[in-house]
């Protein structure tokens, strides 16, 4: 064999390993979770400040007063990638994530991985939810694991090539998941708060910050909104430089859906304020404190 | 030469098409006009009146049992006025501009009317409550606007 070729061949191996060690999914120990307790009551606050409901009922599910949510999925969520269909995580054993241990749901959650190893597409927020308290996930789980089976399997998401090579995703989180917060200042506990709430489970920064070319969040304009990527409208820019309500506007606008022009929400944002409502107040005050917070974009 | 004249005819053909076509998309029937108006004042009436039990909510103006309830009592009669007339076919937001109301509320299956019930419900009981005291006036604003965010999530165009 000819030198060059030999270089040539090197390199290409070289480089194919490189790709697969940087687009390795990355484990979780288990043992991490040894000694964090979960509490039921306290999960079923976390799914509602995280949304849960809000992608994985069924199309069109209204909620019932008191009723617990069936988590069948099946929702629809276009992208210029392809269109990602929501999975069943109810707790059925089959069709659902009943199955799954404490560990793997936690990986699923908080890193994107699937118990097989495989990356899960950004359309779920893995990248806000690891920025959880693994304590609050492990009661998510404890809650989770109360609400009713459904056996309506999973459809896949339609997705072509080459964004159906899910290991390519890997190098993605490596560009794309930042580590840490994004807003660094948080004065006072009450907008750290806020902070947890809104860039970890209720990860507003998922609609309401502008995607790069590869679907990458552009933290530089971090709530600035922009095009609805599944089609019509605008997502509204919610920093301090789009947004000019008073705190306590907004703490009305998330408890109610009145606009301070007593307009309402629309879209999306309903089932977003459906379940922050029901948080306890200093709740909404800590959103509305941290919005505050967040750099000014024009 | 034959052929500049065919090209000025064909152009002023063309313009005559493309200025007919312009007065078309114009040309709106005025009854539409006239109902969309109509239910965008409705609106602006329910939002005049929610601007007081809001404020009051919010602490920004001073509660007051009487003024709640009359601004409450607005909002139950307007709830349940009749709207058939403002709604009529063709005033989507497919077929005219000024307006963000889609079309599925005119498609099968739509759930318009559940939503107006919803609404006058809510409304009945803001109506009880507004003079009670400034925390059932607070509960009862809430159903209010999840019942007023329940239509709009699917049948008004988001751009917010």
């Amino acid at each position: 064999m000819p030198p060059i070729l030999r270089w040539t061949l090197a390199l290409a191996v070289l480089g194919i390993a490189a790709g697969w060690l940087l687009t390795r999914p990355q484990g979780f120990e288990a043992a991490a979770l040894d000694g964090v307790s979960a509490d039921v009551a306290h999960g079923e606050q976390v799914f509602l400040a995280a949304g849960c409901a809000s992608c994985h009922v069924a199309p069109e599910a209204e909620a019932e007063d008191g009723a617990p949510r069936v988590l069948s999925g099946g929702q629809r969520f276009a992208s210029p990638f392809g269109t990602f269909l929501a999975p069943n995580i109810s707790p059925h054993p089959v069709h659902g994530v009943g199955g799954w241990s404490d560990a793997e749901l936690v990986t699923a959650i908080m890193h994107g991985v699937s118990p097989d190893g495989a990356h899960y597409y950004p359309a779920f927020p893995y990248a806000a939810y690891g920025r959880a308290e693994p304590e609050d996930i492990l009661s998510l789980i404890a809650y989770l694991r109360t609400l009713p089976e459904s056996d309506v399997p999973s459809q896949p998401h339609e997705v072509g090539f080459p964004f159906n090579i899910r290991r390519g995703l890997g190098l993605w989180k490596r560009l794309f998941v930042p580590e840490g917060w994004v807003v660094d200042a948080a004065r006072t506990p009450e907008a750290a708060r806020g902070r947890y709430l809104a860039e970890a489970l209720a990860h507003c920064g998922e609609c309401h910050t502008p995607r790069n070319v590869l679907g990458g969040l552009d933290t530089d304009r971090w709530l600035a909104g922009g095009p609805n990527p599944a089609g019509e409208g605008r997502i509204p820019n919610i920093t301090p430089g789009g947004l000019d309500w008073s705190e306590s506007d907004i703490v009305a606008y998330l408890t109610t859906g009145f606009t301070p022009e007593y307009d309402t929400a629309g879209g999306e944002m309903v089932a977003v304020i459906e379940n922050l409502s029901q948080l306890p107040e200093a709740d909404r005050q800590a959103i509305a404190a941290y919005l505050k917070a967040v750099s000014p974009v024009e | 030469m034959l052929n500049t004249r065919l090209l000025a005819a064909a152009g002023g053909l063309a313009a005559a098409i493309a200025a007919n076509a312009s007065l078309a998309e114009s040309h709106i029937d005025p009854a539409i006009e006239a109902a969309v108006k109509a239910r965008q004042a409705h609106m602006t009436l329910y939002s005049f009146n929610l601007g007081l039990l809001g404020g009051m909510a919010k602490g920004e103006i001073e509660y007051d049992a009487d003024t709640a309830s009359s601004a409450a009592s607005n909002l139950a009669r307007l709830a349940g006025m009749n709207q058939g007339r403002y709604w009529p076919e063709g005033s989507s937001i497919d077929d005219i501009e000024n307006t963000r109301a889609l079309t599925a509320i005119w498609t099968e299956g739509s759930e318009v009317m559940t939503h107006v019930d919803t609404l006058v419900k809510a409304a009945a009981t803001l109506e009880g409550a507004a003079g009670e005291g400034l925390d059932p006036l607070r509960g009862a604003l809430a159903e209010v606007g999840r019942a007023c965010g329940g239509c709009h999530e699917d049948y008004r165009q988001s751009d917010d």
